[in-house]
Formats: C-alpha cells, sequence, structure tokens
C-alpha cells in the first residue's frame, strides 16, 4: 500500500521572475493525509497549484496517481478545494448548480444522469447542506460556503482530495462538521493533501506534514506539536506574522 | 396588427427577436465570469471591420464578423499571457478599434464618419433577405453553444481554477466563449448598433438576477427580458417614429429600475417566509430563550 497518489520531484516555480518554489519534494501515498503548512509566501498554494497545473513549473516532475501530470486524464479520480472565501460568481447560483458543476468530470457530454444527480445530492448530504440545496449561494455564510466548496469536490467521488486553506474564514460550527466529513472520507480510502495555515481541529487526522519555508521543505514527517496557548482548544490563530514571514529569505544556498 | 403587412417591418421583428434571444444568453456567461463589459470591447474592435469592409468594398457585417472573432481570440490570449496588465492592454485594443474603424472608413473612396453612423446606432429598418438568413444561422450557432454547453461553460465561467481540475478543456471554452460574444455582437449591430450592443447582453441579466436565486431562473428570465423589450422597442420605433436602438436599450434600462424596485418587497417577503420556517425550531431573531429545551435544537 505504498503507492503514491500524488508525486512531486525537484520542483520548481517562479511568478514574475520571483522563484516561489526551489525544488520541492513532495509524496502522498495512497490512504494518508498529509498536511502541507507554511507561513504566508512560502509556497504551499503555488506548490497544489501547480500539481492541478493552474500554475506552470519550470523544472522538476510531477505525478498523479503514477502519471506524469501532462498526461494525467482521470481529473474525476481527483477532487480539488480551492482556496475561496466564496463560492459565489457574477450571476446568482444554486447549491445544487455548483456541487453539480463538480460532477462533470464523471459525466459525458456535460449530461448528468440519474446517477450523476444522486451523487451530487450525497455530496450535499455530506456537508450537510441538502436542507440549503435549492438556495441561492449568496445566501450563505462563510462556512456554508467552504462547505458547497467541499460537496462540490466530493461530487466527482474522488480517490484524492486536495484542498487549499478549507479552513480559511469558517466558523467553528462549519470546522467541526468540516474535520467530521473529512474524518469520513479517509475512513473509506480517501487520500488528502491539505494546505493548512494551523493544523486546528484536522490535527488528529494528520498522518504526515510537510512544512515549507520560501519555497524549500524545511520538515517532513510527524505534524508538529502545537504548544502553550496554541495548545487550547478552540484556539483561533489570529496574529499578524513576522516581518521575517513575508519577506523571502534570501540565503543564497538554493537560488 | 398592420405593423406586419410591411416586408420590412417583419423581417426587423425577426432580427430584433433573434438578437433578444441570442444576447442575454451570451451575456449571462459574460456576467458571471465579471467579464460585463467585454461586449462593450468587442463593438468597438468591430469598427475597423466595418470600416474594413468598406475599404475593400467587401460586406462590412462579415468584415466586422471576421474582425470583432480575431480581436476577442486576441482579448482572450491577451488574458492568459498577459505581460501587461490585463486592463490596459483591453483598454487599448478597445481604442484601437474605434480610431481603425474611423481611419478605415475615411480612407475608403466617397467614405465618411457617416457611414458609420447606422452601424453605430442600428439600422433595424434596412435588414435585407439576406441578412436575415445570415442572422438566423449565426443566432442557431450561438444558441446552439449557450444551451448545448451550458454546464461546461457555467463550470468555467463559475471558477476556471475549479473547472481545470474537471478535466474540462478551459481554454477551448474560453475561447469559444470569446468568439460566441463577438458573432453576438456582430449580430446585434444590425439592431441595436455597436455602441449600444452591451447593454442588451448585460442589463438583460443585471434585471432578472433582482428576481432570480439559480442560474436556471436567471438564464430564462434574462432571455424573456431581452424578446420583451426588443419586440417593445421595434413596434414603439414604428408607430412613435422613434430609433428602435435606443428605444430598446431605454426599455432594458427600465425593465432593470422596474424589477429592482419589485425585488425588494419580494426579498422582504422570502425573508418572512425563512423566518416562519424557522421559528419552529431556531429564533431567527437575537432572542435568548430562557430555557433551552428540544424545540430550540435545529432539526436537519
Amino acid at each position: 500500500m505504498n503507492e503514491s497518489v500524488v508525486s512531486l520531484r525537484g520542483v520548481r516555480a517562479e511568478l514574475g521572475s520571483r522563484p516561489v518554489l526551489r525544488g520541492v519534494d513532495l509524496t502522498v501515498r495512497r490512504g494518508e493525509v498529509v498536511a502541507l503548512l507554511g507561513a504566508n509566501g512560502s509556497g504551499k498554494s503555488t506548490a497544489v497549484r501547480g500539481i492541478i497545473g493552474q500554475v506552470a513549473v519550470s523544472a522538476g516532475e510531477i505525478e498523479i496517481f503514477g502519471v506524469p501530470r501532462r498526461r494525467f486524464r482521470d481529473w474525476h479520480r481527483v477532487g480539488y478545494v480551492p482556496q475561496r472565501t466564496t463560492a459565489a460568481g457574477g450571476v446568482p447560483a444554486t447549491v445544487t448548480e455548483i456541487v453539480a458543476s463538480g460532477r462533470l468530470s464523471r459525466a459525458r457530454f456535460g449530461i448528468l444522469r440519474k446517477a450523476d444527480h444522486a451523487a451530487v445530492r450525497r455530496a450535499l448530504e455530506l456537508v450537510g447542506m441538502a436542507d440549503r440545496a435549492k438556495d441561492s449561494v449568496n445566501a450563505l455564510s462563510g462556512g456554508q460556503h467552504q462547505r458547497v466548496l467541499i460537496a462540490r469536490a466530493l461530487a466527482s467521488e474522488p480517490e484524492l482530495l486536495i484542498m487549499d486553506e478549507p479552513m480559511a474564514g469558517v466558523d467553528l460550527a462549519s470546522q467541526e462538521v468540516l474535520a467530521e466529513t473529512l474524518r469520513g472520507q479517509v475512513a473509506q480510502g480517501t487520500s488528502v493533501l491539505l494546505v493548512l495555515h494551523e493544523l486546528g481541529p484536522l490535527e488528529p487526522l494528520i498522518d504526515r506534514a510537510v512544512v515549507l519555508r520560501d519555497g524549500c521543505v524545511l520538515h517532513d514527517g510527524p505534524p508538529p506539536r502545537a504548544v502553550g496557548q496554541h495548545a487550547l482548544p478552540g484556539h483561533d490563530h489570529v496574529h499578524p506574522h513576522a516581518a521575517h514571514d513575508a519577506e523571502p529569505l534570501r540565503t543564497g544556498l538554493l537560488s | 396588427m398592420d405593423i406586419l403587412d410591411y416586408a420590412f417591418m417583419q423581417r426587423a421583428l425577426l432580427a430584433a427577436v433573434l438578437v433578444g434571444v441570442i444576447a442575454p444568453s451570451v451575456g449571462v456567461y459574460l456576467v458571471q465570469r465579471r467579464q460585463a463589459l467585454m461586449g462593450d470591447g468587442i463593438g468597438h474592435v468591430a469598427m475597423t471591420g466595418v470600416g474594413l469592409g468598406f475599404l475593400l468594398s467587401t460586406s462590412p457585417v462579415w468584415m466586422a464578423t471576421a474582425v470583432s472573432v480575431l480581436g476577442a481570440v486576441l482579448m482572450e490570449l491577451i488574458r492568459w499571457y498577459g505581460k501587461t496588465r490585463g486592463d490596459i492592454a483591453l483598454a487599448m485594443l478597445f481604442y484601437g478599434g474605434m480610431a481603425g474603424g474611423v481611419m478605415f472608413i475615411n480612407l475608403a473612396p466617397g467614405g465618411s464618419n457617416a457611414n458609420l453612423t447606422s452601424y453605430l446606432f442600428g439600422s433595424l429598418s434596412t435588414v435585407s433577405e439576406s441578412d436575415v438568413t445570415a442572422i438566423s444561422l449565426l443566432a442557431a450557432f450561438v444558441m446552439a453553444v449557450t444551451l448545448g454547453l451550458r454546464r461546461q461553460l457555467f463550470a468555467v465561467s463559475q471558477d476556471e481554477e475549479f473547472a481545470r481540475v474537471t478535466g474540462l478543456p478551459v481554454r477551448a471554452l474560453n475561447l469559444l466563449t470569446a468568439v460566441t460574444a463577438a458573432v453576438t455582437v456582430t449580430v446585434a449591430m444590425r439592431v441595436v448598433g455597436l455602441l449600444l450592443v452591451s447593454a442588451l447582453m448585460v442589463v438583460p441579466v443585471a434585471a432578472a438576477q433582482q428576481l432570480t436565486r439559480s442560474f436556471a431562473a436567471t438564464f430564462a428570465v434574462a432571455v424573456a427580458i431581452g424578446v420583451s423589450v426588443t419586440i417593445g422597442g421595434t413596434v414603439t420605433s414604428f408607430y412613435q417614429d422613434v430609433p428602435p436602438g435606443s428605444t430598446i436599450v431605454l426599455l432594458t434600462i427600465g425593465a432593470f429600475i422596474a424589477l429592482t424596485a419589485l425585488a425588494s418587497p419580494l426579498a422582504r417577503r422570502r425573508a418572512r417566509a425563512l423566518a416562519a420556517a424557522q421559528a419552529a425550531g431556531d429564533p431567527a431573531e437575537c432572542a435568548i430563550p430562557a430555557t433551552r429545551g428540544p424545540e430550540s435544537t435545529v432539526g436537519v
């Protein structure tokens, strides 16, 4: 069971002329829950956006289910939750309409059949939003938006979930729902790659943490334990980051 | 209905109705991806096509179609590979398109800005038999795209990054949207004119949004508004001797204002209904119950 579902080897990426990833190695094995941690600007979002092909990588190899990303076509095996604070677009849309777009990867020619609609309903039930199915997403709270985005990712019944800061701007009640949803998915054998700012209520689920700093892997192993006040239940990790976090370190060793 | 006794009015009405259907059908996706002014930009680029048509003594309509399709594809490419800021690059395309149109038309033998007027503001009463055929074919293409690919276009317009991970051909769909918008602009050029095209793509959608909660309903109501105002504007212009293009656009804005006024009591009623539905389980107001009984827990 050591088969890797995501593997990055020596991945480099630039945004403009600024190097954001400087040779990142990262592997998620089947059934594993891996958290990608790091300060703002450490490259964790760029790393997942490189995996899905939204950001071009300049060097290195990315494989999804053992297939080079450029040749990977089985996108229904991947569920993606982008970093968003809202699920809304410029035109009103219902919760069901948004979640149904997650099922397109399994639908031929964009035609949703009975089984597809059933899968959309199941995804909504998983995040506890079935009673809001016909509501406009504009009428939802921040936590409910996030639940809709996660239901959209679950609609294709993926084997791998990639989530970029799923807990950002989510109230504690929704965080618990999301943690519960994720626990259910993991129990069914879904592999998960999560970008997180802090471990929070997901901590017990996480098998391994990869910490990025300035585009390099700083730590790959058991998740770092929160200490002191950070370890208190319900601790809301909100404080301005120190200047060295915002400004990438330029040691010259790797650039 | 003496209005239908005239062949030119029959053609005008048919063209107007087709534009009333297709303009909001494309517009709804442009509004969804927050590119509401794209139609306006294409309209400016189409002016260069009209000017070239006069200069080369070919059909201004087909030349405008060709140039605006090219312009729309160029706008999409700028969005992908944007080296300069996207909005600056688009602005230059808009102004370049307009200046090019005026330049070419004045270079054309016997051409002057007066020739542009019918394209800028529309000339519905001069729609010919062959125009009707062209408009019908192009409208069929637009409807095939906007209805046939509605789920794909919805996904791409809602969240491009997510759509990529569903394996949709995001770039191809973006290009198709741009081309479809360009075709719509040149079809609508005869009805409302290049300067007012964008209004018919955007305002019906904005008006429909005041009432709707779903994308499907917004699409349907926007098309209904589009058809109503194009018929209303064409009929009014026949009886009152006013320009049809501006009548149609003013009617559309009137519809927006009327629906906005109508929407606030509707929203209040919905809020009351929701509060009533929740009253059984969960207090909608910030009242703290004295004792928490089982009836105050939310039933899911």
